[in-house]
């Protein structure tokens, strides 16, 4: 009797999975009404002060006196919301996804000659909220074609990998039990189209990498570095998960 | 400051120094157990367990913290989940020795399932944080408490 009632949950869940894979919904859809109206308030939006601190960064001069805006128009008009939309895109010369922060850092170093933009820093947050905010409605649409399959593969392989002295995997929450409850907590499909998002629980501005650290965490897992290898598939596999979804920065979340 | 949150950043702030009650009781470490028809009959290393610990560890967000995915007839005013089937009235439905092993490891029922594996073997846990190294998440004495009140539950 035991064995047949495994079966059936594994079927079911099998079931639930598939059903699940072709459908990506934005964490927005599982918002309380008030929490929505903050994130769709152009003015009260407290993530925004994020996005503010970016575009004033954006003005800021680089070691060798350009600013982002020199190159990239006043507001950033200049940056196409297309591409924007595209992150993580594969580097023929680095041989790697490149981020859309690991792509503010790059221009940081190489267009403007410093001062180096640390990858965990909130200057490296605020300026890729701004960048990303100019993308907002934009469908997420990452390329895991070519070169960018082995690490769409790898970061599947990440989130679907047992963390931790919890021991269970970012799919088995997000991919299973969207819309359920743990605890009072309302679970979504932990989608990255609104990163970085400001969360309620802890009044900061988090991007993908934090997001998955504090997971790990409360996994009893040890994270890994901010901005490393393990991260960046994670967010090329998480990233075109959601392809589709309109990006939403700063969104508001749990 | 939702319940979950609460429960991250409890987490967060745990550190080394701070571990989980009883640790040094006996009965912290690994046990090993077996399985005979979907169901552990022997307590693991041949403990007992006591119904009025086990409802505190079902219900403590650093332990069992089971009401995060189950509703149980607790009397406080508490949030309950509901990831998981409802646990009262469980001992009606179910032995001991399945309830033993639905808290143990529930992977041995779902291969996919959300429900933390309790007492699994810590070699076979993946990356663990510093803190929470070489041992299980619940200690057979917890579990065995725990089990000890479910059991009451019919
Ligand atoms: C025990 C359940 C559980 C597991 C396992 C889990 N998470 Fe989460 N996660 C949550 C909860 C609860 C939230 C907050 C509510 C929400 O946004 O879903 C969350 C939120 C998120 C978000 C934010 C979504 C948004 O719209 O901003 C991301 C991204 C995320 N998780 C990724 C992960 C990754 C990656 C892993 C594995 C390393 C993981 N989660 C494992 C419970 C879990
Ligand atoms: C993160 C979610 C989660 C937590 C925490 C959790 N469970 Fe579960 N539990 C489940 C789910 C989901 C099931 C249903 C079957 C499945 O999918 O594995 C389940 C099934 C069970 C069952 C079998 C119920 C039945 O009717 O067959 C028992 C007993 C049980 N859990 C006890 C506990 C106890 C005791 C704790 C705490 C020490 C606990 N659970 C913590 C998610 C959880």
């Amino acid at each position: 009797m035991n064995r047949y009632l495994a079966l059936a949950f594994f079927i079911l869940m099998s079931l639930t999975a598939s059903a699940m894979a072709g459908q990506a919904r934005s964490g927005y859809a599982y918002l309380t009404p008030e929490a929505r109206e903050l994130q769709d308030d152009d003015f009260g939006n407290p993530g925004l002060a994020s996005v503010d601190e970016g575009r004033e960064l954006f003005h800021r001069p680089g070691a060798n006196g350009k600013a982002c805006a020199a190159c990239h128009g006043d507001q950033g008009e200049k940056l196409d919301s297309e591409r924007i939309a595209r992150y993580p895109v594969y580097s023929e010369r680095l041989h790697k996804p490149i981020t859309l922060r690991e792509k503010i850092r790059q221009c940081r170093g190489d267009k403007q000659d410093g001062p180096a933009l640390d990858y965990a820093s909130q200057d490296a947050v605020a300026l890729e909220s701004f960048v990303r905010r100019l993308a907002l409605g934009a469908p997420v649409a990452v390329d895991v074609s070519g070169p960018m399959a082995a690490h769409y593969e790898a970061g599947k392989k990440l989130f679907h990998t047992r963390w931790g002295q919890v021991d269970i995997a970012c799919h088995q929450c997000h991919d299973y039990h969207a819309g359920k409850h743990f605890r009072g907590q309302i679970l979504t499909q932990g989608q990255s189209n609104g990163m970085p998002v400001y969360r309620l629980a802890t009044g900061e501005i988090t991007g993908t990498h934090e997001r998955i650290s504090q997971c790990l965490m409360s996994l009893r897992a040890e994270p890994f570095a901010i901005g490393s290898p393990e991260y960046i598939d994670f967010e090329v596999y998480m990233n075109a998960r959601g392809n589709g979804l309109k990006i939403e920065t700063p969104a508001i979340r749990y | 400051m939702n319940r979950f949150s609460l429960f991250l950043v409890s987490m967060l702030t745990l550190t080394a120094g701070q571990r989980a009650a009883g640790d040094d009781a006996p009965g912290a470490a690994y046990f090993s157990w077996q399985v005979k028809n979907f169901a552990i009959e022997q307590p693991l290393g041949g403990l007992k367990g006591v119904a009025k610990r086990g409802m505190a560890v079902a219900s403590d967000g650093h332990l069992g913290n089971c009401l995060a995915c189950h509703q149980l007839p607790l009397s406080r005013d508490e949030v309950f989940g509901d990831l998981g089937p409802p646990l009262t009235g469980i001992a009606s439905r179910q032995s001991v020795g399945a309830i033993r092993l639905h808290v143990v490891d529930q992977s041995y029922f779902n291969p996919e399932t959300v429900m933390p594996g309790f007492h699994r073997r810590p070699e076979k846990l993946h990356r663990v944080a510093k803190a929470y190294r070489g041992r299980p998440f619940l200690s057979a004495q917890q579990i065995e408490d725990v089990v000890a009140w479910l059991a009451t539950l019919k």
